[in-house]
């Protein structure tokens, strides 16, 4: 079982870290995949814009460990043979990949549910913060979704 | 003493990222509830959704606390 979990700053490389998960283990079967990007439109409360920036801010050390028990948990609910977790933080320009999350397993519903399970509940549970800036200078926090909530209570109620 | 951690909207709103607190109170409650009570930007700031964390756990107004914690107080998150 690998297991790789990182918050960096650096970007990362999705056919590297496919490599890394799956080398040596001919026992998987399959990869998902997640990369989420910077998108270039966001809406935060009524006013929707066009961003220019976007700056993640975490909490080193607790962010470690809550990704460290998604990942727990996704392994204890189902038979998964890798998991790789990338977040980064910092200052990212549009287009630019911010989280990447691979779960190999056998088979693939378990590396399909286990790869949206966490990010679901990565998105309500691990202490990132997005910060955008619009082209006119100005800055504002994004404020989290109630559809977030929603997504991730649904792994709490369904078998 | 414990050691007190703002972060994102929180930390911008309050004008600083943390401090020490020498006597806390008992629980994590109070201790907002106190921070709280400092004036009108610390109104605003708790007055919001907040969550907490007691040692990097997330925790509630329940939680007690212990010389040499440290707790955390965040906006919910928006990662992802």
């Amino acid at each position: 079982m690998k297991v790789r979990i990182s918050v960096q700053t650096a970007p990362f490389d999705l056919a590297e870290e496919m490599s890394r998960l799956t080398g040596g283990d001919v026992g998987i079967g399959g990869v998902a995949s997640f990369v989420g990007l910077v998108r270039a439109r966001n809406r935060v409360g009524e006013r929707e814009a066009e961003i220019s920036t976007l700056t993640l801010e975490h909490y080193p050390g607790m962010t470690e460990k809550a990704l460290g028990r998604i990942v727990d948990t996704a392994r204890e609910r189902w038979p998964l043979q890798g998991v790789t977790v990338i977040h980064r933080v910092g200052e990212l320009q549009l287009g630019d990949p911010i989280v990447l999350v691979l779960t190999a397993s056998a088979h693939r519903r378990a590396a399909f549910e286990s790869c949206e399970f966490i990010m679901d509940i990565l998105k309500t549970e691990a202490p990132f913060w997005k910060k955008e800036r619009l082209p006119d200078g100005s800055e504002r926090w994004v404020d989290a979704r109630e559809s977030d909530g929603a997504a991730a209570a649904r792994w709490l109620t369904s078998p | 003493m414990i050691q007190v951690l703002y972060f994102a909207r929180l930390r911008d709103r309050l004008g600083t990222a943390g401090e020490e607190i020498a006597d806390p109170p008992a629980t994590l409650g109070e201790l907002a509830d106190s921070l709280a009570a400092r004036g009108d930007d610390w109104a605003e700031a708790f007055g919001g959704k907040v969550l907490m964390a007691v040692n990097q756990e997330m925790a509630d107004r329940g939680t007690p606390l212990s010389d040499g914690d440290e707790v955390g107080f965040f906006p919910p998150v928006t990662g992802g």
